[in-house]
């Protein structure tokens, strides 16, 4: 690391570091599952009592539509993008399922806001893909886009009652054995398609081929603008997916609903481990952040920290943790 | 590395694309300024009342994300990116609000002073971050996103404070003839003062030669890391400016603004600011605030549904993007 007096014990510790870092950039879920286990630890010394199965049952529930959201940042930072449309584009799903169900019935109204959402994500795709729209622009634009058309629908859909259907509402909030949350069974297949398909399949690793070296990509074949286009429609369906949990986790399905986790999702992403450079990172990092950044934010309110503070600790904490990867993983 | 002191060869070598790119950046800004002026012939058929007052109030309604547009443009210029810009804002906004509240005039010009220092001291904070960290800047400022605004929450919880007589007469009404703002004016001398001598010195070409290749200004001896940070230093000047016009506007301090930061940066690549880095000025920006702000008096005017003005916008700004990388498609993304 540095000259020392003490050459042994520096290779010692040098080697120490080198094994850290190489586990910090392959694996970097044994070492965030460890900060995440820390904060159940402080969480349980802060407060013995509210440590029972309830407890894991709610933070579950309450990380999980965070952790779809980290999906879609996870996908489009692999390929060097970001997608900040997530949030509008998931407030409107909620939003459209909310409102639609109980006249056209469940199947129709879920097939009604996922189009909306896919053809969201399509646009987006078109735009970033094929006419190389920055994505930060393109997604951001697009949010705008999203949001005012929910809006604009807000007006025209005659709200039949308040609050969610109830069918959303169990999807979103109950939990089984008040243990497992019922949003597991939509996340578990999600998350295993996310994670399989960036390993197993060639989609998963144009992903990284587009965002690594995208002229050594194109060289190699990859046309790079179907790859994005389908990346944004994907993503916007996860949102989509997220939208819908997180309107039956509030019980509220209003169109700035989701806003508030974007900022979040992309945190969970870097805290994951995904390079918001592009070409390294996955998926499993992004469900470990979410649940650091849900279990993290609900420490800081049993500590009755006010929302000033907790925002404080939040953003110090991401920096630091961004800080140490950046430092443990940097290439020599 | 100095201008005046590039050897005649290199300038001979290639004056063809020296042109031309002086061209593209020039006419980008030269369509953004007819774009302009189509939008007030339009707003003056629209509502034949247009007159001065409608310029004041574009003006009035402008200078906070004008400001804020020029503090954006300045980090993306230099490699960066800065979403903390709406939360410095809102912490200055508070201090300058909450500090003036029952003091004597005289003792808001140091509340004044002290506020474009500490905004100083807090864009100094996030180039510091970046440089030591290496964490990308958009994860840094993200992250410093929720410690500045939680900052501007513990400062002021709820809209509150006041403002100086003096610092709110700044602002309002019009100098020498009704259609002249004194907003507008403020923004120039403001540019004037503090963007145009940067951008005439070393620090500024500096400043734009980490943004456009990084490695390059390192190996032509550029201090890569300081001059980011003092990117950021200044642009932490300029949301401070901000967040000072927020509060004469207003005449309270808000700790919670929203749509700065991403309105900012839209400004910035609407006004021919490089995602890249190393490409763009603050004119440019400033114009694409005017048009945002115009269109947004017209959508009014016109009695479109609200709602549907925020669609116009976002579908305007991929719009206009989309043409300027189609124009732009030969020179490549990266």
């Amino acid at each position: 690391m540095n000259e020392t007096v003490q050459p042994d014990r520096a290779a010692g510790s040098s080697v120490a570091v080198a094994t850290l870092s190489r586990q910090l950039r392959d694996r970097p879920i044994i070492p965030l599952l460890g900060l995440a286990l820390a904060l159940v630890v402080v969480f349980a010394l802060v407060s013995p009592r509210s440590m029972n199965p309830e407890w894991v049952g709610v933070q579950l529930r309450a990380a999980i539509p965070l952790a779809i959201l980290a999906g879609c940042q996870t996908l489009a930072m692999l390929t060097g993008g970001i997608d900040l449309s997530v949030g509008a584009v998931a407030s409107l799903v909620g939003f459209l399922v909310a409102a639609l169900l109980p006249g056209i019935g469940t199947p129709a109204a879920l097939l009604v806001a996922f189009s909306a959402a896919a053809l969201a994500g399509l646009v987006t795709g078109i735009g970033v893909g094929i006419f190389r729209v920055h994505p930060l622009i393109m997604t951001l634009a697009m949010s705008l886009v999203v949001f005012g058309s929910a809006n604009a629908l807000q007006l025209l859909l005659v709200k039949i009652q308040s609050g969610v259907p109830d069918l959303i509402r169990s999807i979103g909030s109950d939990t089984l054995f008040s243990v497992l949350p019922y949003n597991l069974i939509v996340f578990v297949p999600v998350a295993a398609a996310i994670i399989l398909g960036l390993r197993r399949t060639g989609y998963g690793r144009l992903l990284y081929a587009v965002g690594d070296n995208p002229i050594a990509a194109r060289l190699a074949g990859a046309r790079a603008w179907q790859v994005l286009v389908v990346l944004y429609v994907i993503s916007a369906l996860l949102a989509a997916v997220a939208g819908v949990l997180i309107s039956g986790l509030t019980n509220v399905a209003s169109v700035n609903l989701a806003d508030t986790y974007v900022l979040p999702s992309v945190a969970a992403a870097v805290i994951g481990g995904t390079s918001i450079m592009g070409g390294r990172g996955g998926y499993g990092g992004a469900v470990v952040g979410a649940l650091i950044l849900t279990l993290l934010s609900s420490l800081l309110g049993t500590l009755g920290l006010p929302e000033a503070t907790r925002q404080v600790v939040f953003g110090s904490i991401i920096v630091a943790v961004a800080a140490i990867y950046a430092r443990v993983t940097a290439e020599s | 590395m100095s201008a005046a002191a590039a050897p005649v060869g290199v300038t001979r070598a290639r004056p063809g694309r020296a042109i031309s790119s002086w061209a593209r950046d020039n006419s980008w800004t030269l369509g953004l300024v007819g774009f302009l002026a189509v939008l007030f012939v339009f707003t003056k058929i629209i509502q034949p009342s247009y007159g001065a007052s409608g310029i004041q109030g574009l003006a009035n309604s402008m200078l906070p994300l004008a400001l804020a547009a020029v503090a954006q443009s300045i980090v993306i210029v230099a490699g960066g990116i800065d979403l903390s810009v709406a939360s410095m804002m809102a912490l200055t906004n508070v201090v300058a609000a909450s500090q003036m509240r029952g003091q004597s005039e005289e003792y808001a010009v140091l509340v004044v002073i002290g506020v474009l220092v500490l905004g100083i001291v807090l864009g100094l904070v996030n180039g510091g971050l970046v440089v030591l960290t290496r964490v990308p800047d958009i994860v840094v400022t993200l992250a410093m996103l929720y410690v500045w605004a939680g900052c501007a929450l513990l400062v002021l919880a709820a809209p509150g404070g006041g403002a100086a007589a003096w610092l709110k007469d700044l602002v309002k009404g019009s100098l020498v003839n009704e259609w002249i703002p004194k907003s507008a004016v403020l923004l120039v001398v403001i540019v004037a003062l503090v963007w145009i001598p940067l951008r005439r010195s070393r620090l500024g070409l500096s400043i734009y030669a980490v943004g456009s290749n990084r490695l390059a200004a390192f190996r032509s001896g550029v201090s890569v890391g300081r001059t980011k940070v003092i990117a950021y230093g200044v642009a932490g000047l300029f949301a401070a400016l901000g967040g000072l016009a927020l509060t004469a506007s207003m005449g309270v301090g808000r700790p919670m603004l929203g749509g700065y930061t991403l309105m900012s940066i839209a400004a910035a690549v609407l006004g021919g600011v490089s995602l890249a880095g190393g490409r763009g000025g603050v004119f440019g920006p400033i114009v694409a605030v005017m048009i945002l702000s115009l269109l947004q008096t017209d959508i009014t005017l016109i009695g479109v549904n609200p709602n549907l003005a925020t669609v116009l916008q976002g579908a305007i700004l991929i719009g206009v993007v989309m043409l300027g990388s189609i124009t732009q498609f030969r020179g490549g993304r990266r």
